[in-house]
Parts: structure tokens; C-alpha cells; sequence
């Protein structure tokens, strides 16, 4: 199971992950501001960011339309739920009634020898108590049935969204936050709609009942009991307002805690090995502190509210039974409507309690579902295509396919220019690297590439389509990534081998291993191949993580193969592994390699130099180093480190 | 001389098994037999005690007052019965005003004691919340790293949030309210049978099947409960890793298996709360229509006898009048249990991380060193490794130990690369020396000194390490750094630009770590927040603030882990430039995976098999071993790839 955080108090839960939203910028998607570049070592962006914060613009009014739309399909389910619960609501209410009417027409008419009312009672109240059940158990499961169907709906929508949301999105939003949406936010709102809206509808219907029943039996009492409800109004305003802003100050104090919790949890390393677990114990008791008071302050803002609503419904109860008595002693009120009105006022104002508890949760699932609208109304950045077409088939007999850039050009939503208008071609078959320092465009160039953005103006060909044009599977028949970062999902090392070509045999999946050198350690895991890469025993370093990555990718066996600083975490031997591979395996595929190392520039075909987002130096790796250019003094500079 | 010692691995210093493997995080707690659990889960919940003392006072006055106030609720129908049955009766309007009266009195009283008693608790029990989880953050950093690799930190911040805040909970309702509940229910019904014990036990009746419906419920309901809470868990999981994986899902256009088996998930999930919903509809139901029945026999029975004079018509007004009001105390019963039996868990859930035990600061006394012992400055005998070997503590007995039988020497001052293959345990063997991990078997020594008789406190005063994975703290760049200064304490960190010493240490290690330029240009210099909550800086420039905290404090010894894999390679040379003139001063071990790092050290070690296989300088390693000639150039040795013929 998975570390699922279960603050009970919806809308903490964003420290959940990363909170940093400028992890690597890209370009943007909706919002109305960007960091200044894609380069990470550029200097920070200026401007403050939209993904700073949870919240992201969406239009207004926004939520409502979500909510509606996640019911909508369900309006028949709706209608019956809520005909279920008026119903239930009617029956449960009767009782008193049939209470007043057995005093004052029961009783002397069994006085009289006339048995008729009372049985007519007892059939009565049978009838209410039985029904009142059975609909109940009706109501909560159409109810339940209703809510889960949304939640379903919710769930599948945030993930489906974040799955087409592009990479770029990704990057920036992070994460943590889109995780605590699926999770944390999507649980508020289960909170709510459990527990804590079939509740209100329950109250809200039953206080309408009871006070359409008190008017119908006395004008007097009924009326004085809905006067009652101004004050009582007046108290859950004034709750509302308060625990409001009590409540998010202890939010922001709960996120606080919460990340200084996590930071410290996950960089226990640095935190024994330079002894700051008293300094972090002092900033820890500070945040715990703060926290402490915020939450004192909203248990006792909740007391607040019980006490004064509970005075207010006491008052109001002993003077309505006190004029209700007086008029029964003057013999203006039957004695029986007393009973009932006594039974039934104490029914409308039990609830007032619980009414505080759904305020709160309210709040929360609120601050949640505009949070996930938020999310969903951001526009994907790479739309798949309307009428998809196919590549062409092989040309030539070779695996590769021929890469082409047309008249690119690539830049922010806000005007950063990260790639100024270029033109590239790649034959099929080619291996390219790409070398500059970071920040030069070489990863923005891989990711138009492999459709992670699309060009702000051009195409990108492959063998002549536009990469705009492909669906996705086909186009990842064609061009396969692989990254610094090496994730592996749970499951098997060869499940994640097989990511590559799902169908791919065990021989296969061994074979790739073999092929890139990662045979070994993985036949040395305690249980080889079929190890559970999360279980105990399945520790796995950066550099075999990075290994399995690269035999997914050879098992992909794709027409393009882009390696985006894939070697990083490997030794020498790895590096050599992945070559090796490319010279043989792979041999004939198109290939962009990007590296900070230049060690894996000796097997490319051609070389380009970028500095700010243009090719400065472009030609075979013995003429650049011939000449003294940029990349000649580079290559010196690593000869003489590897000495 | 070589720097393998001669002596024979020693049994090393008692080490302290860290407790058996126990439940692991998540491991899902069986359903005990509900007689054990309900023992076992007042057990747990007794353990709170130490926590709760210090606001016992005001606990048990709340509970008190709770009582009064829900048995002042009782006396309301007797008022109701007394206006009845008096005044109105006897048309006495004037009784009725002192009925009326007596009423508001009540009524105010028990609104202000009910506020009473949750003023009491409020600040008290956010305290002990506060406390509890003050204790857990004390303990945690205290806790081995073996425990943290084992613990994901979402599993102990779901106990120091969740299950606190479950605990408070449960202190602040379902503590008191068994308590005040079942008061009022003896209470209650004593009233009902004093005044006419036929009526009293029609409406008895229902109390023990409720009772019974609500426990077999309440059973079969968190054994659903749970399974819900399991396969959110797991969908969670699977949204974790659809986000975390993105690039890799996009990169191999995966989207659909992934979505298959979320879709999947979702639906069984599904199933599952419409089950759970069964159960609590079926629940509602019989809580709902079996207090309504007996009430409707009550009033049958009581209209009787109100029509045979034999009951007063006050009565029967009181009486339903104390059967409303008893309904929800008896209801609620089967739920406080529920909440305590949660409760319970939680306790378990947070004891469970309390009672892991942090092993003793001091491992071992002193015992006589190699090296002959005189005035403790003076001796420089480096860094000595002798027979050490390494098991993490979680793998089975019989798997082969990580590193079995190290023994290396790093003289005063010299700096010693570390060369293996990937997996060769580099990175567990630098993790032992700050002892993050203790060592198995065998022993280290700094200076001659046993790092086992050391606090932990002063050996890691001595050692500053720079880890491969550098993490930055949500801090200003400053902090961050001066973190690894020997008398850094909060104070002189937070306040601002520190003066004389720090200062220069400051500017001395990010000249040294070639972070000058890139932190200078950040929007506050070198105040800018990092980390979590601040400015997300790359990998390169993550390293290199890492490894200037590991060098502004000038240690003894100094401990790099590949600090130099994520720079490019005109910064590498420039910092490798700079980090000789500290390396000149200090005995340092360097974890290496190029030449070009290697060439930082004066000697290379070579690890293979858990063992030091070769000591020597890079020429002469390069010469003499072969396996060393595979790692630094990729030459091939041993094994031919023979993947080209397969296919």
C-alpha cells in the first residue's frame, strides 16, 4: 500500500508531494505568466507564477459547473434518491402527530368504549416506523450509489485529464499537487457527500416538515418556532465567517507542519550527518506550536457556535412550551398539540450541532473541487489529432525513419523565445548528439521531437508527416524517449522491461537486458526478473534503474530513439553497455543523443553545438574536433580528464 | 605499505538487532477474534496514558460535567409532565410561568455546561495532539537510517497527522461520551421504570437487539471498511505512478494499460462502497424502525391507560418525551465503539513507530587501538576500516552480507578514491563511517578512536559527507550551507548574514564548490529560499551546494559520494580544480565512477565482492586490475556479450 496521508481536515493535504512548482519549466499551457526560460541555470523567473499556487485560473463559477456536470448523467438516481428521502422524512415526522392524536381523540374516545382510534394509532404508527426504515435503507443506498457514481467519475476524470495534460504541465504544476488532487481533494469531497450533504438535506427537509406540521397544527407555535430561526440564522452566519478564516490559518499552519515533517522524513541523511535534529526539533515544536494554537482556536470556535446555538434553541423551547402550557391551561390549545409540539421542537433543533460539523467539511470539499476544476479546465498543450494518419511504411529497407524541422521555431506563451526559427534535417539511420551547456535548447529540441510540446510555429517531420498528424501509438511506434529519470512502476523488473513492447516474450525481455548489460543484476535480485521492484530485497541504484530503462527502450525497438542525458547515473561500464548497444541493436535507427559527458559523442554520426537555443557547430565529430570551434576545446578538456 | 590492515575481523561491538521485522508499513492488520481485540484495543488505548496525564484534571472534570449535563437533558420531561399534570391540570396559569421558568433554567444550564465541558478539553487535548506528536518527530530523527529505508515518509506522516488527529478525536467524544452515554441510559431508564415499569419495559425491548445489530455491524462493517481503505490505497498508487512515471508512459504511449488498470481499480472500489453502503442502509434501517416501533407500542399501551386513569396524561407525555431523548445515546453506543475500536488502531499505528528502539549512542567502550595511544590530538593515524562487514538488517540471514570483510586504510590527510561496480555497496560503505548505518561485524576508527565508543554527536562533528542525492532544505542558500558549519546553530543561521568566520567559511566553500556565480544571481543571493517551498535549482546546482555544506565546516574528515556526477564538464574541472586544496587538507574518502574524479585522490581502493580488492595508484591499478581497467574504461574482461549472435 501506498503512504496515503489521512488528515482528516480536507485541504491540508497539498504538502503531500513537492511543493516546488518550478522544477523545470517549459512551456506554458494556460497560465498567464511563465519563468523567463527553459534553463534551469537562467536565473529565476520573475514574474509571480500561477503554478505557485494550488489554485489554478479556471473560470468562474467553475465548480458549480463541474458538480453539475458530474450529476447531470445521473438525474433520474438524483430524483428517486431525493423522492426516497422525502418520504423517509415524511414518515419519521409523523410519530408526534400520531402522539397528539392519540391524547386528544384516542383517549376519550376509548373512554367512550371506542377502541377505532387507538387501533387506527396503532396501525398508523406501525406503519411510519416500518416505513420509515425501509425507506431509509432505500435512500442511503440510491444516495450511496449516486455519490460513489460521482466520485468514480472524479477520479477517472483527474487521472484521464492529467494523462493528456502534457509533459510541460507536468513539469511545473508537480507532482505532489497533482496527486493530492486525485487523492486528498477527491476524499474531502467523499467526506462530504457521505457523511455530510445527505445529512443537511436530512435536516433542512425535516426542519420544513416539522415546521409546516407545528403551523398546521397551532398558527401560534408554529410561528413562534420559525422565529425561532433567526437567531439561530443569525449564529450559523457568524460560525461560517469565523471558522472560515480560523480555519485556513490552521490549514496553512497543518501544511507547514507537514512539509517540515516530509522534508526532514526524506533527508534524514543530511539531517543525522550534520546534526541538525535539535535545530529541526526547535523549528518543528515552532510549526507544531502554531498548529496547536490554530487548532485549539477552531475546537473552540466549533464550542462557541454549540454553546450559543444550543442556548438559543433552549430559550426558545421553554418559551414556546411555557405560552404552549399557558394557553392549554386557559384552554385556547389542546393538550395533545402540546405533547406533539414539545416532541417535535425538541426533533428540530437536535440537529443544530451536527449542522456546525457539515459547515466545516463543507469548507473543505469546497477549497477541494475548486482546486480539482482548477485542474481540469487547463487546456492539453498537445492534442491528439482529429483525422490521425499512418507513416509511411519503411523506406529503403531501414529501420530508421528520416527526421526533419521545418521552418521551427519554439517560444512561451509570454514571449521567452527558447528556440529561434530553425531548420534541421536528420537522414534515417543517423546518430546525432547534441552537446551545449544546459540551458542551451538541447532538451527542448528532444521533447518537440517526441511530440512532448509542439512547435510554436513549423512542423516536425518524420518521413514526411508531421508528428501533429499521428496518433499517439502510432507515433510511439516511431519515436521512443528515454530520460535522466529512471522511474520504475510497481510490479516486476521484467513488467518494466515490458513497458517497452507489452507482448514482448520473457526471451525477448531477457535478451534486451543482456543486450544493455543489466543481466546480471537483475539474475542476482532474489527473485531474478520476476523480483517486485517496491518489495524489500528489490533495491535497485540510480544506474540499474537507468539500465532497465534503456533495455525498455530497446525492447520498444523504435525508428527514433532520443536519449535525454539517459546516461548520467551509469558508470563507465553502463556507458559502454548503452553504445555497444546502439552499434548493434539499434543499429540503422535514427538516433538524438543529448550528454553532458562527451564520451557518448564518439559513436555519433554528427555533432551539433547549441548555444541559446541555435546550432552553432554542426558536422561529424572528427571534423569539430579538428577544428577550434567550440566543441574542439570541449573534447580537449575531457581527453585531459580522462587523463 | 599497503593499506589492507592484517588483523583478523574481530566480532564487532554488540549490535543491537532493531527489533524483529514486525508488521511492515501497510502491512494490513488481520481481523482479530473480537473478544482479543476489544482487550487489545483497550490495551492500546491505555498506552495514551502517559500523554494524558498531564490534563487528567481537566478530562475528568469535562467527563463529569458531560454527565450533568446530559442527565439535566432527563429532567426536562419531568418538568414537561410536572406542567401537565400540575398547572394545566389544574388551570393554574400562574404554575405555569415557574413550569415555563424552571424549563429556561434548565435548559441554559445544560447548554452552558455542555460549553463548558468542550472549553475544558479544547486547548488541553489539541496539547496532548501537539505533544504526542512532538514525541513521534523527536523520536523519528533519532531513528536509524535503516529504519527510514524501510519506512515511507507518507506512512509516518499519516501517523503524525491522521492517527493523532483520530486520537484526539477519540479523547475528546468517545472517551467521555461511553461514559456519559451510558449514565444517561441507566439514568434514563431508571426515570422510565420508577415512574411505570410496564411502559418502561416495552421501551427496554428494543435496547438489547439494537445493541446486537450494532456490534455485528460494526464487525462486518470494518472488515469492509477496510478493504475500501486497502483499494484506495492501491488506486492511489497507481495515480501516484501514472504522475511520477509520466514521461515514461507518454515516451512509450502506455496511456492504455495504465488507464485499464486504473478503470479497473475504480470499478472494484466501486463494488466495494456500494457493499459497505448495504451494510450501513441495512444498519440505518433497524436503528431507525425499532426505537419507532417500541415508542408507537409504548403509546399504544400508554393511551390505554391514560383512558383507564390508570396513568396520568403527564406521564405519557414525559415518557415519550425521555424515550426521544434516550434514543440517541443508545444508538450512539455501537458507533463510539467503532470510533474507540479506530482509535485503537490508530494508537497501535503510532506506538508501533514509538516503540522502535533507537539504538544506545555509545556502542562500544574504548579499546586499544592500533595505533599507540597518547595525547588524543596527536595521534593521526586517519582512517581505518579493519574486517568490516554489513548486512542490512531486514535481509534474511543467508543471503550474502553487502560488504564482508572491508579493511582499508586512508592516512592523515590522504585522499582515497572508491571505485566498484554498480551495486558493489560504495555508497552503504560511506554511509557507515558518519554511522547513518552501524556496522554488522568489525570496526572503524578515526585518529586511532573507535567510532562505536564515540557519541554520535562527536563523531559526526568530525565527519561531514556530501551524498549523491543532494537534498536541499527548505532554507535560504545560506543556511543550507552553513548546515554543515561545526557550531552552526539555528540562531546564527536565521539571523541573517553572519559576520566574521562563517562568513569567509561561507564564501571559501562556494568558491570551492564553483556556486558563487550561479547563487550570487539568484533573486535574494544568497538568502533565496531553496528546497521544498523555494526556487527548484537543477541537479548540478543541487550538488554543488551539497558539497559546499560538506566542506564550509573544514572537517577532519570528509566523505563525497560521486559529488561531482551531475555537473557538466567544464564546471567539473573547475571544481575539481578548486576541491585538491581542501582535499590537501583533510583525509577524505572519495566515491568515484570517472577517471577524472578518481584523479582527485592520492590512492584508489577497489571494491568487489564486499571486499577491498586492490589498493594502489590509478596507474598502478589501471597496470595490475583488470576489473579496475573495465570500470574506468569500459574495457572488457571476463564476459563476452554474446547478445550479437543470439539475434
Amino acid at each position: 500500500m501506498t503512504a496515503t496521508v489521512t488528515e482528516p481536515s480536507s485541504g491540508d493535504g497539498d504538502a503531500r508531494g513537492p511543493l516546488d512548482a518550478r522544477t523545470a519549466a517549459g512551456p506554458e499551457p494556460a497560465g498567464p505568466s511563465g519563468p523567463s526560460g527553459p534553463a534551469k541555470e537562467s536565473g529565476p523567473p520573475g514574474a509571480p507564477d500561477a503554478f505557485d499556487r494550488d489554485v489554478l485560473p479556471a473560470p468562474k463559477g467553475a465548480s458549480l459547473r463541474l458538480l453539475g456536470s458530474l450529476l447531470r448523467p445521473l438525474r433520474p438516481r438524483v430524483a428517486v434518491a431525493a423522492l426516497l428521502l422525502l418520504l423517509q422524512q415524511a414518515a419519521v415526522q409523523a410519530g408526534p402527530l400520531l402522539v397528539a392524536y392519540a391524547i386528544d381523540r384516542a383517549v376519550p374516545a376509548l373512554r367512550g368504549g371506542d377502541g377505532g382510534p387507538l387501533a387506527a394509532v396503532a396501525a398508523g404508527y406501525a406503519v411510519c416506523a416500518l416505513s420509515s426504515g425501509g425507506l431509509q435503507y432505500a435512500f442511503v443506498r440510491a444516495a450511496a450509489r449516486v455519490n460513489q457514481s460521482v466520485l468514480l467519475e472524479l477520479r477517472g476524470r483527474i487521472y484521464r485529464h492529467a494523462q493528456v495534460l502534457s509533459v510541460d504541465f507536468h513539469d511545473r504544476y508537480t507532482s505532489g499537487r497533482l496527486i493530492s488532487r486525485a487523492t486528498t481533494d477527491v476524499e474531502a469531497l467523499r467526506e462530504l457527500l457521505d457523511e455530510g450533504l445527505q445529512e443537511l438535506l436530512g435536516v433542512i427537509l425535516s426542519v420544513v416538515y416539522i415546521c409546516s406540521v407545528l403551523l398546521w397544527l397551532d398558527l401560534g407555535l408554529g410561528g413562534a418556532a420559525l422565529l425561532s430561526f433567526v437567531p439561530l440564522l443569525l449564529i450559523v452566519r457568524n460560525f461560517r465567517r469565523r471558522s472560515m478564516r480560523v480555519y485556513r490559518r490552521k490549514s496553512t499552519a497543518t501544511a507547514a507542519m507537514i512539509v517540515k515533517f516530509v522534508e526532514t522524513m526524506n533527508g534524514i541523511r543530511p539531517v543525522q550527518a550534520f546534526r541538525r535534529e535539535r535545530a529541526g526539533e526547535a523549528e518543528f515544536g515552532r510549526l507544531n506550536d502554531r498548529h496547536l494554537r490554530f487548532n485549539g482556536d477552531a475546537i473552540l470556535e466549533m464550542a462557541r457556535y454549540v454553546v450559543s446555538s444550543r442556548l438559543v434553541a433552549n430559550t426558545a423551547l421553554a418559551a414556546i412550551v411555557l405560552w404552549g402550557a399557558y394557553r392549554v391551561a386557559s384552554g385556547s390549545l389542546e393538550l395533545g398539540v402540546l405533547a406533539a409540539a414539545a416532541m417535535y421542537l425538541r426533533r428540530l433543533y437536535d440537529p443544530i450541532d451536527r449542522l456546525g460539523m457539515f459547515l466545516n467539511s463543507y469548507q473543505g470539499a469546497a477549497a477541494s473541487l475548486e482546486k480539482i476544476a482548477g485542474l481540469l479546465a487547463q487546456a492539453p498543450g498537445v492534442p491528439e489529432p482529429e483525422h490521425p494518419r499512418r507513416l509511411p511504411p519503411p523506406s529503403g529497407g531501414r529501420p530508421g525513419r528520416a527526421v526533419v524541422f521545418e521552418g521551427v521555431r519554439f517560444a512561451y506563451r509570454t514571449g521567452g523565445e527558447v528556440l529561434p526559427r530553425f531548420d534541421l534535417e536528420i537522414p534515417a539511420g543517423q546518430t546525432v548528439a547534441v552537446v551545449g551547456s544546459t540551458g542551451a535548447g538541447k532538451s527542448t529540441l528532444a521533447k518537440l521531437l517526441a511530440r512532448f510540446y509542439d512547435p510554436t510555429a513549423g512542423r516536425v517531420l518524420l518521413d514526411g508527416a508531421d508528428l501533429r498528424e499521428l496518433a499517439t501509438p502510432e507515433l510511439r511506434r516511431g519515436v521512443v524517449m528515454v530520460t535522466q529519470e529512471a522511474f520504475l512502476f510497481s510490479g516486476t523488473v521484467a513488467d518494466n522491461i515490458a513497458i517497452g513492447r507489452p507482448e514482448a516474450s520473457r526471451e525477448e525481455i531477457e535478451r534486451a537486458a543482456r543486450a544493455i548489460g543489466a543481466h546480471d543484476f537483475i539474475a542476482a535480485l532474489p527473485e531474478g526478473y520476476d523480483t517486485d521492484v517496491r518489495k524489500r530485497g528489490g533495491r535497485i541504484s540510480a544506474g540499474q534503474r537507468q539500465l532497465v530503462a534503456f533495455a525498455r527502450a530497446l525492447l520498444a525497438d523504435p525508428a527514433v530513439l532520443i536519449l535525454d542525458e539517459a546516461t548520467s547515473s551509469l558508470d563507465i561500464p553502463g556507458e559502454r553497455a548503452v553504445q555497444r548497444a546502439m552499434d548493434t541493436v539499434l543499429r540503422g535507427r535514427t538516433a538524438v543523443v543529448i550528454a553532458h559527458r562527451l564520451s557518448t559523442v564518439e559513436i555519433a554520426d554528427r555533432v551539433l553545438v547549441m548555444e541559446a537555443g541555435r546550432v552553432v557547430e554542426d558536422g561529424s565529430p572528427a571534423e569539430l574536433v579538428a577544428g577550434d570551434g567550440r566543441f574542439a576545446g570541449l573534447h580537449r578538456a575531457w581527453r585531459d580528464s580522462l587523463a | 605499505m599497503s593499506a589492507t590492515a592484517a588483523s583478523p575481523p574481530r566480532p564487532g561491538p554488540p549490535h543491537p538487532e532493531p527489533g524483529g521485522p514486525g508488521p511492515g508499513p501497510g502491512a494490513p492488520a488481520g481481523p482479530a477474534p473480537a473478544g482479543e481485540r476489544s482487550r487489545s484495543a483497550v490495551r492500546s488505548l491505555l498506552r495514551l496514558w502517559p500523554f494524558v496525564r498531564p490534563v487528567r484534571a481537566r478530562l475528568f472534570t469535562a467527563a463529569f460535567v458531560a454527565i450533568l449535563a446530559s442527565c439535566l437533558g432527563l429532567v426536562i420531561p419531568l418538568i414537561l409532565k410536572w406542567i401537565v399534570d400540575g398547572p394545566i391540570a389544574a388551570r393554574d396559569t400562574g404554575g405555569v410561568w415557574l413550569g415555563g421558568a424552571l424549563l429556561l433554567a434548565v435548559g441554559v444550564l445544560e447548554a452552558a455546561l455542555f460549553g463548558l465541558r468542550r472549553w475544558l478539553v479544547a486547548r488541553p487535548l489539541a496539547g496532548v495532539e501537539a505533544s504526542m506528536r512532538a514525541a513521534l518527530f523527536r523520536h523519528l530523527q533519532r531513528l536509524p537510517v535503516a529504519f527510514h529505508d524501510r519506512w515511507a515518509s507518507g506512512q509516518l506522516l499519516s501517523r503524525a497527522t491522521g492517527d493523532l488527529h483520530l486520537i484526539r478525536i477519540f479523547l475528546a467524544f468517545p472517551l467521555t461520551f461511553l461514559l456519559v452515554n451510558g449514565t444517561t441510559i441507566v439514568v434514563g431508564f431508571a426515570v422510565l421504570l420508577s415512574q411505570e415499569w410496564t411502559l418502561g419495559l416495552v421501551l427496554l425491548a428494543p435496547v438489547a437487539p439494537l445493541v446486537v445489530f450494532c456490534s455485528l455491524f460494526e464487525t462486518k462493517f470494518s472488515l469492509q471498511a477496510r478493504r475500501a481503505q486497502d483499494q484506495i490505497g492501491d488506486l492511489t498508487t497507481v495515480v501516484e505512478e501514472a504522475v511520477l512515471g509520466i514521461r515514461i508512459i507518454k515516451g512509450f504511449g502506455r496511456h492504455r494499460s495504465q488507464a485499464r488498470a486504473f478503470r479497473e481499480l475504480s470499478r472494484r472500489l466501486l463494488g466495494t462502497e456500494l457493499r459497505k453502503a448495504r451494510l450501513l442502509a441495512g444498519i440505518w434501517a433497524v436503528i431507525t424502525a425499532l426505537p419507532e416501533l417500541a415508542i408507537g407500542a409504548a403509546l399504544v399501551w400508554g393511551t390505554v391507560q391514560v383512558a383507564d386513569g390508570e396513568l396520568s396524561a403527564g406521564t405519557l407525555v414525559a415518557f415519550l418525551t425521555t424515550a426521544l431523548a434516550l434514543r440517541w445515546p443508545v444508538e450512539s453506543i455501537g458507533f463510539l465503539i467503532a470510533m474507540s475500536n479506530e482509535s485503537a488502531t490508530a494508537a497501535d499505528r503510532y506506538f508501533e513507530v514509538l516503540d522502535e528502539p533507537v539504538p544506545p549512542d555509545v556502542l562500544a567502550t574504548e579499546r586499544t587501538s592500533p595505533a599507540p595511544r597518547g595525547e588524543a590530538g596527536d595521534v593521526r593515524d586517519g582512517l581505518r576500516l579493519t574486517g568490516v562487514v554489513f548486512r542490512h538488517p531486514d535481509t534474511p540471514p543467508e543471503a550474502p552480507p553487502v560488504l564482508d570483510g572491508v579493511d582499508l586504510h586512508i592516512r592523515s590527510g590522504e585522499t582515497m578514491a572508491l571505485v566498484g561496480a554498480t551495486g558493489s555497496g560504495k555508497t552503504t560503505l560511506t554511509a557507515l563511517i558518519p554511522r547513518l548505518h552501524e556496522v554488522t561485524s568489525g570496526r572503524i576508527t578515526l585518529d586511532g578512536r573507535d567510532i562505536a565508543a564515540m557519541s554520535r554527536e562527536e563523531l559526526r562533528s568530525l565527519v561531514a559527507v556530501a551524498f549523491e542525492e543532494a537534498t536541499l532544505f527548505s532554507a535560504s542558500v545560506r543556511e543550507n550551507v552553513l548546515m554543515g558549519a561545526v557550531e552552526s546553530t539555528v540562531e546564527d543561521s536565521a539571523g541573517g548574514p553572519a559576520g566574521g568566520p562563517a562568513q569567509e567559511d561561507l564564501a571559501r566553500a562556494l568558491r570551492v564548490a564553483q556556486a558563487e556565480e550561479f547563487t550570487a544571481a539568484l533573486p535574494q543571493g544568497l538568502d533565496t529560499q531553496v528546497g521544498e517551498q523555494g526556487l527548484s535549482l537543477s541537479g548540478g546546482q543541487r550538488q554543488r551546494l551539497a558539497l559546499a555544506r560538506a566542506v564550509v565546516g573544514r572537517p577532519r574528515f570528509l566523505v563525497l559520494d560521486d559529488p561531482l556526477s551531475a555537473l557538466d564538464v567544464r564546471t567539473e574541472a573547475l571544481v575539481e580544480a578548486a576541491l585538491r586544496e581542501v582535499l590537501a587538507g583533510t583525509t577524505a574518502l572519495v566515491v568515484a565512477h570517472r577517471p577524472s574524479t578518481v584523479l582527485l585522490a592520492d590512492r584508489v581502493a577497489l571494491l568487489s565482492r564486499g571486499r577491498i580488492a586492490a589498493v594502489g595508484t590509478h596507474a598502478e591499478l589501471l597496470r595490475s586490475s583488470a576489473e579496475y581497467r573495465h570500470l574506468m574504461s569500459g574495457e572488457q574482461y571476463e564476459r563476452h556479450e554474446r547478445y550479437e549472435e543470439e539475434r
